[in-house]
């Protein structure tokens, strides 16, 4: 097995593109597609300030490790969501991975400055532990940015989420939440820019990626989300794809090319019912935003708030003041 | 040859030498949701495993929620 480019060994094969890489073009292939999907989708501009969400997992790290390649000045929040073992380990990775390349990289720990933690909040909402945390996820990273000034939001959503969770939309016909499924978001409605650099790169490259770059990761799957419909629907299309190599990037694209815009807005909420809500300042479609009323049912509440971000080494505890942000709570679909 | 396996955490034993394709069709293993790795580098589907070799196999799918 030879590489595409200059014949020298291929250390893994891409079978939707129908070729091979060694070490050397395989990373320059990813960095390519990250550029190309940035340029593309008009995600960033080479002035942004990028504010990276970090899970301490291969997507999230990848992403950082190649916005930086690329020129970016991208810093990074880490978010502890207190699921035991998985977050602390989590935690430790994305430390690392920032001490070595002198990164700056926040961390808000929902235990410590809101009271409850994911299992939790998931038990007082009687939600599934999923819808909790990508709840509590979108609200605190959408706070973070406008704080921070941060020009957009890029998260490690890959080719492989992006497919699964259309094909979950596709299924059960969401149509307000497949017309948002896009790879950039616009700034509106009090949200910042949300952009996914990722989505022309499969989640087996993004690991590849990882180990070739001696990225240390999280690889154990999250307890919360073992069996869940997204991991299902993951499986489904890799069955799929292992029969027909590029099923997924079709999919996906030609969504994208084709049907998007069918089906409604580029921006978060409606356009047209988004408030304020009036305990913290994030958008909401009511009078309190779901994040403050996951927040009043655990019994947690807003942290003191500091002035500033105060750093200790790289971790750093961040401002928490109350201001804009908000989400929904996408409790029946998937959110893009 | 040693397989490392994770979610959960095992060990297998196979004799070698056996193509990478070959131990990811007798696992069962779809190559599309898994990396091999060897002495901290990827082994392509084509390569051949050694007796004595002690290979990682890493999942690569996971689930976050957003």
């Amino acid at each position: 097995m030879k590489c595409r480019v200059c014949r020298e060994p291929a250390i893994i094969d891409i079978r939707r593109h129908n070729a091979n890489f060694c070490v050397e073009h395989f990373l320059r292939l990813c960095r390519d597609q990250v550029a190309k999907a940035i340029d593309r989708h008009e995600m960033l501009r080479p002035t942004d300030r990028v504010l990276v969400a970090i899970s301490g997992g291969k997507d999230s790290l990848a992403l950082w490790d190649i916005l930086v390649e690329l020129g970016y000045e991208a810093d990074g929040l880490y978010l502890g969501l207190g699921i035991g073992h998985y977050s602390t380990s989590s935690e430790g990775f994305a430390r690392r991975f920032a001490e070595d390349r002198d990164l700056r990289l926040e961390v808000v720990d929902l235990q410590e400055d809101y009271g409850f933690d994911v299992p939790e909040g998931a038990r007082a909402a009687r939600r599934v532990p999923c819808s909790a945390c990508g709840l509590s996820k979108r609200h605190l990273f959408d706070e973070a940015a406008r704080r921070g000034g941060y020009d957009a939001v890029a998260t490690g959503h890959n080719l492989d989420d992006e497919a699964a969770v259309l094909f979950g939309n596709v299924l059960h016909w969401q149509q307000d939440y497949l017309g948002r499924q896009r790879p950039v978001l616009p700034a509106g409605n009090g949200f910042p820019r949300k952009v996914k650099p990722l989505v022309r790169l499969g989640e087996r490259e993004m690991a590849a990626y990882c180990v070739l770059r001696s990225i240390e990761y999280m690889v154990e799957e999250c307890p919360m989300a073992v069996g869940n419909k997204h991991l299902g629907y993951k499986e489904a299309l890799n069955a799929i794809e292992e029969q027909s190599p590029g099923s997924k990037h079709n999919f996906y694209f030609g969504f994208l090319d084709r049907a998007v815009d069918r089906f409604g807005a580029a921006f978060e909420g409606d356009g047209t019912d988004v408030g304020t809500c009036v305990r913290c300042g994030a958008p909401a479609g009511g009078e309190v935003c779901a994040f403050c009323r996951l927040l009043e049912r655990v019994g947690g509440s807003h942290p003191d708030y500091h002035s500033g971000p105060t750093s200790t080494g790289n971790r750093t505890s961040v401002s928490l003041a109350p201001t804009r942000v908000g989400a929904s709570d996408g409790a029946a679909g998937v959110r893009p | 040859m040693q397989v490392e396996l994770r979610n959960p955490s095992r060990t297998m034993e196979f004799d070698g030498p056996m193509a990478v394709t070959a131990l990811l069709a007798r696992l069962s293993l779809n190559r599309e949701s898994v990396l091999v790795i060897r002495d901290g580098t990827l082994v392509p589907g084509d390569s051949m495993l050694a007796d004595d070799d002690h290979v990682e196999i890493r999942s690569v799918i996971s689930g976050g929620s957003w």
